[in-house]
């Protein structure tokens, strides 16, 4: 590469789109792997800073008969400086399940923590984590597929540029790190401008297509993060289907690590 | 001026809607007893309604709260489950360092599934269920205090709510039925004895530990045969005991290792030791599909000779189907280890629609040994189905 330069005999129009070449491989990876894992710290970057946000969230679920129930909830999240966010899911409907609160605290590393506040019994139990593969309360997103996406949970690999719905995409293939994942790749559509994604399929433990995630209706939110109103998961061999309906979103609302305890986890309502 | 005002209004009344809310169930519960009962005028089929009515109200930046839950119960067919109950009514408040409590509340300790021995700040509501989770609310003052090395809390509980009591015509009964009248307590202020409770609690990493302390009138009564008018009855007589307790637990994978113990010191008697251990495996998407199958072991011991879980074994498992009803079913066999008593449960339960669900639980008691704390219930084996409806 180096030799290049030294060649005197190409013109400067020449060496200066070598250059920006030579650079903008050098800014994206030389590998595939390289360049697939910093799309992925680009992506997670521009969404450092919210500190805190709070949403409700209804879930709609789907089967193949085009029968649907509707399930009610609020969350709350809370960014941590060198691990991955805190979050909690207080459910109001179905009324049965009411009160009832999920906590968990990602890890960059290693398994999450998590606990499940039971109104009826007054009861905090700790559950284990490595339930990540199966579904959240009936619904065809995993538990994985809702915690938070941490760069370290996945090794990546840059695929091919596409466009998608009229946007210009990076995909990216990951894999997940954790064995006790549902799958074994996933790939993703990344909008090369907002660095958010748009798409993701999920390929099941045998490598067959299982499910397909479309984000859509992203707003901005203090002139930076951005968060989507509608995700749509379709199962491909169960043909049931799952909408979550984001709103009123808010951030930098003022919550603190002692929001996210035990204690506080038994007085959600 | 006059649209915000009206936009104001509807803004907080929003705000409000979320802040403060009653809420509730009524259930409607069959019982169907297998054996005929031991006792005249028992029934082998009753029917029930009970109702659950919960009020809270967030206020001042949602740093202060007031909750009222009541609870009541009306049995077709005997008299000794009719009661109500004030489960809460209390009011918090969290200041910058710490959090306080004045009023009557619900307050669960421990991890284990088949015994609840740390679980000792409220009294049992003794004719809701055999398995000791249904609770009197408890009156209290309590502050606890939360730092990065762990959670203390301190109860004073302002007088002792004493157990409810089945009647002569209810099942589930013991032989002899208990005499209210005839209660008596170690301590000269009686009922009125303000006890003392302390918990120290901390999640380090994948252990999840308690520390508990208790010092006042014991929620478990000692039982003395009386004779009223020539008939025998039960005097229940409350000690004063003093409990020193632990509870554990590691969440490792798909392994949970649980533990609880306690050592309780009467103020008159000698003291003894109870402990309840054991581990849980879940089988994470039983063989490809959604449902998760668990099973557990739970070893029970106490010093005692004639307690409950002296020297028992449970084992249990535990099936959910992650489906949209939320299938559950969890079954258990405890078996005495110095004889042949078995005790055998099932429970399921399934949401019907958005407001309403079914739980039902079958109850065995076999091969009971005359010596053993369960020989009352020896033909009491009995399937309940509850219906609940929210609102």
């Amino acid at each position: 590469m180096l030799s290049l330069h030294q060649n005197k005999k190409i013109t400067s129009p020449v060496i200066t789109a070598l250059l920006v070449g030579l650079l903008s491989s050098f800014a994206f990876g030389s590998t595939p792997e390289e360049r697939g894992l910093e799309i992925a710290i680009e992506v997670d970057k521009r969404d450092n800073g919210y500190n805190d946000s709070t949403s409700t969230l209804e879930m709609i679920l789907g089967n193949k008969y085009g029968e649907s129930t509707t399930r009610t909830m609020r969350n709350k999240t809370l960014e941590q400086p060198d691990d991955g966010d805190k979050s909690q899911i207080t459910f109001d409907n179905p009324r049965d399940v009411k009160g009832t609160s999920f906590l968990s605290y990602t890890h960059k590393k290693g398994s999450d923590d998590q606990w499940l506040y039971l109104p009826g019994l007054k009861r905090v139990k700790r559950i284990s984590s490595s339930n990540k593969s199966g579904p959240f309360m009936g619904s065809e997103f995993a538990f994985e597929d809702i915690s938070s996406q941490e760069v370290e949970k996945y090794t990546y690999k840059y695929l091919k540029e596409e466009t998608l719905n009229g946007r210009d995409t990076y995909v990216l293939e990951r894999d997940p790190v954790d064995p006790k994942s549902g799958y074994t790749k996933q790939n993703v559509w990344i909008d090369k401008e907002r660095y958010i994604a748009m798409k993701i399929d999920f390929y099941d433990r045998k490598s067959s297509l299982l499910k397909t995630l479309t984000i859509t209706d992203y707003k901005q939110y203090l002139d930076k993060f951005w968060r989507a109103d509608k995700w749509e998961m379709v199962n491909h061999q169960t043909g049931k289907t799952t909408i979550l309906n984001y709103s009123k979103w808010n951030f930098k609302t003022g919550l603190k690590d002692k929001h996210f305890t035990k204690n506080s986890l038994k007085r959600s309502r | 001026v006059k649209k915000s005002i009206v936009f104001s209004t509807l803004l907080l009344a929003g705000v409000y809607s979320f802040a403060s809310e009653i809420t509730g169930y009524i259930g409607l519960e069959g019982r169907g007893f297998l054996d005929n009962p031991i006792h005249e005028n028992q029934k082998n089929n009753s029917l029930s309604t009970s109702l659950s009515l919960e009020y809270f109200h967030d206020f001042e930046d949602d740093n202060e709260r007031i909750v009222a839950t009541g609870y009541a119960r009306k049995d077709s067919s005997t008299d000794g489950r009719d009661h109500f109950d004030i489960s809460e009514l209390y009011w918090w408040k969290g200041y910058d360092d710490f959090e306080l409590y004045i009023g009557v509340r619900k307050v669960f300790w421990g991890v284990t599934e088949t015994s609840h021995l740390v679980d000792v700040i409220n009294s049992s509501d003794s004719v809701e269920n055999i398995d000791g989770e249904d609770k009197l609310g408890q009156p209290m003052v309590s502050l606890l205090y939360e730092q990065d090395w762990g959670t203390v809390e301190l109860f004073s509980l302002t007088g002792f709510r004493e157990p409810t009591y089945l009647g002569a015509n209810d099942r589930l009964r013991s032989e002899l039925i208990v005499e209210k009248d005839l209660t008596t307590y170690e301590s000269s202020q009686e009922e009125k004895h303000i006890d003392f409770a302390a918990r120290y609690s901390h999640v380090l990493g994948d252990l999840d530990l308690g520390l508990i302390y208790f010092n006042g009138t014991s929620r478990e009564a000692e039982y003395n045969k009386k004779s009223v008018e020539g008939k025998d009855v039960l005097a229940a007589h409350y000690n004063q005991v003093e409990i020193f307790g632990t509870d554990i637990q590691l969440t490792k994978g798909d392994y949970l290792w649980k533990l609880e113990a306690t050592h309780t010191k009467p103020k008159s008697d000698s003291s003894y030791f109870s402990q309840v251990g054991g581990l849980e495996y879940t089988f994470v998407g039983l063989a490809n599909s959604d449902a998760d199958l668990g099973i557990f072991m739970e070893y029970q011991f106490d010093e005692r000779d004639h307690a409950f879980g002296q020297n028992d074994l449970a084992l249990g498992t535990r099936l959910v189907l992650n489906d949209t009803q939320s299938t559950e079913f969890i079954g258990a066999v405890t078996q005495d280890l110095d004889n042949k008593t078995k005790f055998i449960s099932l429970e399921a339960t399934r949401r019907l629609t958005d407001t309403w669900s079914i739980e039902s639980e079958l109850r065995v008691f076999t091969s009971v040994d005359s010596d053993d704390s369960l020989y009352d219930l020896r033909e009491d084996d009995y399937l309940q189905v509850l219906f609940k409806r929210y609102f």
